[in-house]
């Protein structure tokens, strides 16, 4: 069996489900797949507020917000078609790509692919870092806010990103105890508000330290920690070891880039964006002008920029089959405003560095 | 924040009489269950609910090794929880290299650890 669409969008989580959505509503026809059972991709797992910006978002807790997507996509019939549990195995040539599922596989033609396929976690390296209860950040949020599934009664949480304390926060509302927060840098990573209610809840944050160890034999039994001097090296004699019996990393995610890689896109190494990124302009166009992409596959960020870079790269890639249109344009404006917006300040910098020198690249090529 | 606090003090008191991981108690969300299944993980009866991940009914039911590694024969749990990272593949009713973090859970399944890459039975 084939299939033939004109917009082929890879990923159902929030930047590839808003894509989906405004390409289906400026009439575009549009197939969204995603290996997943249930669209939503990683915020059906987040239980807290975003902050967002003042006009999107900003005070719903992630889960609702993907809710309130796949409302929206309900009502998209006509032109959203929908395939889950199915990966997008590779591309043939330019406009062909294979669609595995349990049941078949089959082939799909298209015009334009959005490719949003987001990320995967980073690990990190210390002894005894494939012990039965270390584990990921977002698998420890899918495990307990997805499954209702305690990972551990104690826990350790390496990284002091916004993941990091927020995952912290929601082991606790979940009856976890956190025995400590470990960073390696000398300050906290993330906000300072998320750091001070964990804080307040009794977390010990050992900044200027590091794992050296996980302890155990079958499975987590503790962890060996000890302090880093400011060029991260460790200062001896400073070891201890804690007691717990789950380790959370929370130290990063990497985009997820294969398709991009076999689609002949051009990478780009962008530290501030969580590594090799597919380039692209502002229009989330890739070297490959069949290629778009969006969400945390163009760069790690959040939902939120997520979402608009999706609608982005719905408005763009329509326009570019159909040609341009007013309609098309605002949607394109009003989410390139709420990116400045929600990318100014202080805690945006790293990311508009990286954005940067994307923009360098690109004017380059 | 008292409603942690209290979460917190619950989930202290379970722990002593040596309860289950699960959370029935929980400040923000709801969880809905498929009904009670059994299955048998390395010969021995277990219970789950139906359509949750096997790695998760194991984890759970306190089962946390879910495989040997092929060279080293280190122990091994899950670790990324959706299906990317291989660390959770176990043998599910006679197939090996099964995702058991994604795989869901269904009446009378038999579950067993997996060692190294596995066996396919002709």
């Amino acid at each position: 069996m084939s299939r033939k669409t004109e917009i082929l969008v890879v990923g159902g989580g929030p930047a590839g489900l808003s894509a989906a959505i405004v390409a289906a509503q400026l009439g575009s026809k549009v197939l969204l797949v995603d290996d997943n059972p249930h669209l939503g991709g990683q915020l059906i797992k987040q239980t807290h507020r975003f902050f967002g910006s003042s006009a999107r978002d900003a005070g719903i807790r992630g889960f609702m917000i993907a809710e309130e997507l796949l409302k929206e996509a309900a009502g998209l019939k006509k032109n959203l078609t929908i395939l889950l549990n199915t990966s997008v195995v590779g591309f043939y040539g330019d406009t062909e790509a294979g669609l595995l599922s349990p049941e078949r596989y089959e082939k799909v033609t298209f015009e334009r692919v959005i490719v949003c396929t987001g990320a995967v976690e980073n690990s990190l390296n210390f002894e005894n870092n494939d012990l039965p209860g270390v584990y990921g950040a977002g698998a420890v949020q899918t495990l307990m806010n997805v499954h209702g599934i305690r990972p551990g009664n104690k826990i350790l949480m390496v990284g002091s990103g916004n993941i990091g304390l927020i995952v912290s926060y929601q082991l606790m509302q979940a009856g976890v105890q956190v025995v400590g927060l470990v960073e390696a840098m000398q300050t906290i990573g993330g906000y300072l508000v998320h750091a001070s209610k964990i804080r307040r809840m009794g977390v010990p944050i050992y900044t200027g330290h590091t794992i050296v160890s996980a302890l155990g034999k079958d499975g987590v039994t503790g962890a060996k920690l000890c302090r880093l001097d400011e060029k991260f090296q460790m200062v001896p004699n400073t070891e201890f070891e804690v007691k717990c019996d789950c380790i959370c990393l929370a130290v990063g995610l990497s985009p997820l880039i294969e398709l991009f890689q076999q689609a002949d896109c051009k990478m780009v190494h962008v530290g501030e964006l969580g590594g090799l990124v597919p380039l692209h302009d502002v229009n989330m166009r890739t070297t490959n002008p069949h290629v778009y992409v969006a969400g945390d596959a163009s760069g790690i960020e959040e939902a939120t920029t997520a979402i608009l870079g999706g609608r982005v790269a719905g408005a763009r890639a329509t326009e570019s089959i159909h040609g341009e249109t007013a309609e098309a344009g605002k949607v394109v404006s009003d989410a390139v405003a709420e990116l400045r917006t929600l990318r100014s300040g202080s805690t945006g910098e790293r990311i508009r560095w990286g954005r940067e020198k994307i923009e360098k690249e690109i004017a380059a090529c | 924040m008292a409603a942690v606090a209290d979460v917190q003090e619950k989930a202290a008191a379970k722990e002593e009489e040596g309860m289950s991981l699960r959370i029935d108690d929980h400040p923000v969300l709801s969880f809905k269950k498929g009904k009670k299944v059994s299955f048998t993980f390395e010969g021995q009866q277990m219970e789950g609910y139906e359509g949750e991940p096997i790695a998760a009914a194991l984890h759970a039911a306190g089962v946390r090794l879910l495989r040997h590694s092929p060279h080293k024969h280190r122990p091994r749990g899950f670790f990324c929880a959706i299906g990317r990272c291989s660390s959770c593949m176990m043998e599910v009713d006679g197939e090996v290299n099964v995702m058991t973090c994604i795989t869901p859970l269904k009446a009378g399944m038999v579950v067993n650890r997996q060692e190294g890459h596995g066996v396919i039975k002709p």
